[in-house]
């Protein structure tokens, strides 16, 4: 009897909290839905910047998806959508900064590296190899090698 | 010495950006809207739900529209200020409440004082998000031909009232 009580209490719990937890459908249409939410992710909560709009909890996120919402509805494409938020907050909204003068250096600065780099390097390891000049053995050196490699002075360390 | 100096160099170019970056306020996004012309807008007025404002009737004037909302806590440490500029101010501050109830914006008047000549009542912050409003409290400037020249994003400081809104204000009323 406890115990069956006590599974009672539980069920309603995890009911009570999954009823509590269950995100509201903001919309009766999924496929709107669907479309906000992919826009959203493309897009910066400017509270919490280092959120997407859809993931952000903030309130602000919370407005700017109901504009979305209803921007979206009266028919505008996400590319209208997106100007209309850039117009009011800038560029900072958008995840993926535009390429303009002022971003030239974000988007082509890592191939710049990549192309630079290489020449830098080749350079360098040109030089290097300059610096290592061919010199045979003389007579001597020859014979000490040979009787180093006779003696047992190497097999001991081995 | 070629060989230290340009590591050194790089290094130094690195820590001077590393600096910029660290003092400035990653808060403060710079607003598109600034020389343009401020949005239109028509809200209720907060103490008179029955009469409107429209941001046209500023046409002509230079006027300063500050977001603030009771629920707001840097709003409260800016209202003091707010208060004493509305007395000398050479622009009439208007209030925008932003996303606030009328009942809890009244109260917050009355007990901190009113400094806006009024308040439009932007209940669901529809206003706000047109203005670009992320954060409150702001302030806008804006001159006679309804163009936003400056916004001030957080409280407005002394410092900044003095040195830029204030000079800027009597500039635009010459």
């Amino acid at each position: 009897m406890k115990r069956a009580l006590a599974q009672l209490v539980l069920v309603c719990c995890v009911l009570l909290t999954a009823a509590a937890k269950d995100a509201q459908p903001m919309a009766d249409d999924p496929e709107l839905e669907k479309r906000v939410t992919n826009l959203s992710q493309e897009l910066r909560c400017l509270v919490c910047q280092n959120e997407t709009l859809a993931d952000s909890r903030a309130d602000l996120a919370d407005d700017l998806r109901r504009t979305i919402r209803e921007q979206m509805r009266a028919g505008k494409s996400d590319k209208e959508i997106v100007a209309y938020l850039t117009e009011r907050y800038g560029d900072f909204v958008l995840y993926r900064p535009p390429v303009k003068p002022a971003t030239y250096l974000l988007w082509f600065g890592p191939f710049i590296l990549l192309v630079t780099a290489p020449v830098f390097l080749f350079r360098y390891m040109r030089h290097r190899s300059g610096l290592i000049t061919d010199r045979p053995l003389s007579a001597e050196e020859r014979e000490r090698a040979a009787k180093l490699l006779d003696s047992n002075i190497g097999k001991e360390g081995l | 010495m070629s060989r230290y100096l340009i590591p050194l160099g790089c290094f130094i170019v690195l820590v001077v950006f590393l600096a910029i970056g660290l003092s400035r306020d990653p808060h403060e996004i710079p607003s598109p809207l600034i020389n343009k012309p401020a949005p239109a807008f028509q809200l209720t007025q907060l103490h008179e739900p029955g009469k409107s404002f429209k941001a046209e009737e500023m046409r002509g004037k230079v006027w300063l529209l500050n977001a603030w909302a009771s629920w707001c806590v840097s709003c409260r440490e800016e209202h003091p200020l707010l208060l004493e500029f509305s007395k000398s101010s050479p622009a009439p501050i208007y209030g925008l409440d932003y996303k606030d109830s009328r009942e809890d914006a009244l109260s917050w008047l009355n007990e901190f004082g009113n400094p806006y000549v009024l308040s439009a009542f932007d209940a669901d912050g529809r206003v706000g998000i047109d203005f670009g409003v992320y954060g409150v409290p702001e302030t806008y400037v804006i001159d006679r031909n309804g163009v936003i020249r400056f916004k001030q994003i957080g409280p407005i400081t002394r410092e900044v009232w003095e040195q830029t809104i204030l000079p800027l204000v009597k500039d635009l009323n010459k």
